[in-house]
């Protein structure tokens, strides 16, 4: 696609250390003094999995996030829309920590992005590269890495080998775990790549474009798979092109437009052609700014 | 055949190709994984100037090549990370600085020449002291420890950065810890297979073996079978036929590569048959019995 989803190595950040300079003045000294949504750094029960507030970033000098908010409350489930290069992805990733941010706030389950470790609560799904990696890897082999968030270390236990057959059942590959992953089609890569995030067990779960390039087979056997999630408290944000199978579970819609929040609440409503059952979106979108807003869902 | 087992440098030389054709796929899977097979090549230019150095100090050139080709590691990942356009260029510029100063440095040494050079650019097999083999085991213990110790998590790393960091890993210790683990390879390495050639048995074993498999584990086992095969192989062809060990090891490891590829092909042909047969859901079958 554009350049926001490029994954470059110069901008990535990784979460699990210290060093980096992004986000949140938050002084180390006083923790009492946390933004109000997170009242201290200490696990509150009550506070928001996701909190960004006037989030700002850019990716090669160009601004993508300009000042966005975006609260994910528990037991929410939040669509993130918007058209090719709004922003969305680039949210996501700065949520988890792939693109830092050069202004705003960002709190995760009331703690502040910098000192935030407890990465296991959190299940990422990141956006599906069709670039296959070089050594062959079967699909147990993949869903096992996303049991690392629970046990980074160590050999795997009898409880981390059945949460990778849960995962692996609850989207329907459990009878595919020997083969190659390169063999799969994209809606079976897809299901791997959520049952990876399903192993650690989290209690939010983030989406990129779950269902870009997902056969309808696929996409019910998702929206299934997300309906149990759902109904089990799991917290998810999702972004989406459109809401397509989807719809009936999501509380939520954020569309954001040139980096900026244009639309918070109830889903939108699909019409004409896209509200048709089964409409699959394909066609190619035109530069950004021939009809900015126009994602299938305000038209 | 046996009788080569009774020369001393033999029994050294034998040794240190086993423990090479275990380390170097063992850490060449990783690189390979994450498209960085280049970088033995790399790494093994810098430690030339390590082993100069070793020459120019009067230590024990295996000890300067892991401290140096360690550094020239680290520097690499680093330029990886914070590396924008150019940094192929600077890794580049690492290679050649690698290589000169190597020259540069052995040529100004007492007791160092381009004879001595050649040795560790090849591999030789009369050259592995007593000294290097015990070095060379403690190396490849430390090796062994990382690739096989860590494997679920530099599997995830090298296979999907951007998810690994999200669990949570510590991801630039991880790749800090692999980058010096090549390098310590690639001193394992030097005696046997050459620092010219190290790369390639860090990579032919491991494109050898994934022609048939379908799983990491699977591969990573094949491929440090056919390296210690190759290796092993190749010494001993160098001792009977008096050819640098690095050149006889790396054609051996390029023939199995040539085979399994030859062999696969078909397999695999077979084998996307049956899961497309499987997929659909009425097909008429052929090897139905009544």
């Amino acid at each position: 696609m554009e350049t926001e989803k490029t994954r470059g190595a110069g901008q990535a950040r990784d979460p699990g250390e210290t060093e980096e300079p992004d986000i949140a003045p938050a002084p180390a000294a006083a923790p009492s003094a946390g933004p109000a949504a997170g009242p201290a750094p200490a696990a509150d029960p009550a506070a928001d999995p996701i909190s960004l507030r006037g989030a700002i970033a850019t990716l090669g000098g160009r601004p993508v996030l300009r000042g966005v908010d975006l609260t994910v409350r528990r037991g929410e489930v939040v669509a993130l829309l918007g058209a090719n290069g709004s922003g969305k992805s680039t949210a996501v990733r700065s949520i988890v920590g792939q693109v830092p941010l050069t202004g705003g706030e960002l709190t995760l389950f009331g703690i502040p992005r910098r000192r935030f470790r407890d990465w296991a609560r959190i299940g990422y799904v990141p956006q599906r590269t069709t670039a296959a990696s070089g050594v062959p890897a079967t699909v147990r082999e993949v869903v096992s890495a996303g049991r690392l968030a629970r046990r980074r270390f160590g050999p795997p236990r009898r409880a981390d080998r059945a949460a990778v057959q849960r995962a692996l059942e609850l989207v329907g590959m459990a009878d595919r775990v020997r083969d190659p992953v390169s063999a799969l089609s994209g809606g079976q890569h897809q299901r791997v790549l959520i049952a990876r995030a399903l192993a650690g067990e989290p209690e939010l779960l983030i989406m990129d474009e779950p269902m870009a390039g997902v056969d309808l087979a696929s996409q019910e056997i998702l929206a299934g798979t997300l309906r149990e999630q759902v109904a089990a408290g799991a917290t998810v944000l999702l972004v989406l092109h459109e809401l397509g199978p989807l719809e009936p579970l999501i509380d939520r819609a954020v569309v954001l437009r040139d980096g900026c929040v244009v639309h918070d609440g109830p889903p939108p409503k699909a019409v004409g052609q896209h509200a048709l059952p089964g409409h699959d979106h394909v066609h190619p979108h035109a530069a950004p700014d021939a009809e900015p807003i126009r994602t299938g869902l305000l038209t | 055949m046996l009788e080569i087992l009774d020369y001393a440098f033999m029994q050294r030389a034998l040794l240190a190709a086993v423990l090479v054709g275990i380390t170097a796929p063992a850490v060449g899977i990783y690189l390979v994984q994450r498209r960085q097979a280049i970088m033995g090549d790399g790494i093994g230019h810098v430690a030339l100037t390590g082993v100069a150095l070793g020459f120019l100090t009067g230590a024990n050139p295996v000890w300067t090549a892991v401290v140096v080709s360690a550094l020239g590691a680290i520097l690499m990942e680093l330029i990886r990370w914070y590396g924008k356009t150019r940094g192929d260029l600077a890794l580049a510029m690492l290679f050649y600085g690698g290589m000169a100063g190597g020259v540069l440095l052995i040529n100004l040494s007492p007791t160092g020449s381009n004879a001595n050079l050649t040795t560790y650019l090849f591999g030789s097999i009369t050259t592995v002291s007593p000294e290097d083999v015990v070095a060379i085991s403690l190396l490849a213990a430390f090796v062994v420890l990382i690739t096989l110790g860590l494997r679920r998590q530099l599997f995830a790393v090298c296979q999907d950065e951007e998810f690994a960091r999200v669990t949570g890993l510590p991801v630039r210790t991880l790749n800090l810890l692999l980058a010096v683990t090549a390098a310590v390879t690639v001193t394992v390495a030097m005696r046997v297979v050459g620092l010219l050639l190290v790369s390639a048995l860090m990579v032919v074993p491991v494109a050898a073996a994934q022609q048939a498999t379908r799983g990491f584990a699977m591969t990573l086992a094949l491929a440090i079978a056919i390296g210690v095969v190759v290796t092993l192989s190749g010494t001993v062809f160098s001792f009977y036929e008096n050819v640098p060990p690095g050149a006889s090891i790396v054609v051996l490891a390029i023939g199995v590569f040539a085979v399994i590829t030859a062999l696969a092909a078909p397999l695999a042909k077979r084998r996307a048959q049956r899961v497309a047969a499987a997929e659909e859901r009425c097909t008429l079958r052929d090897d139905v019995l009544v």
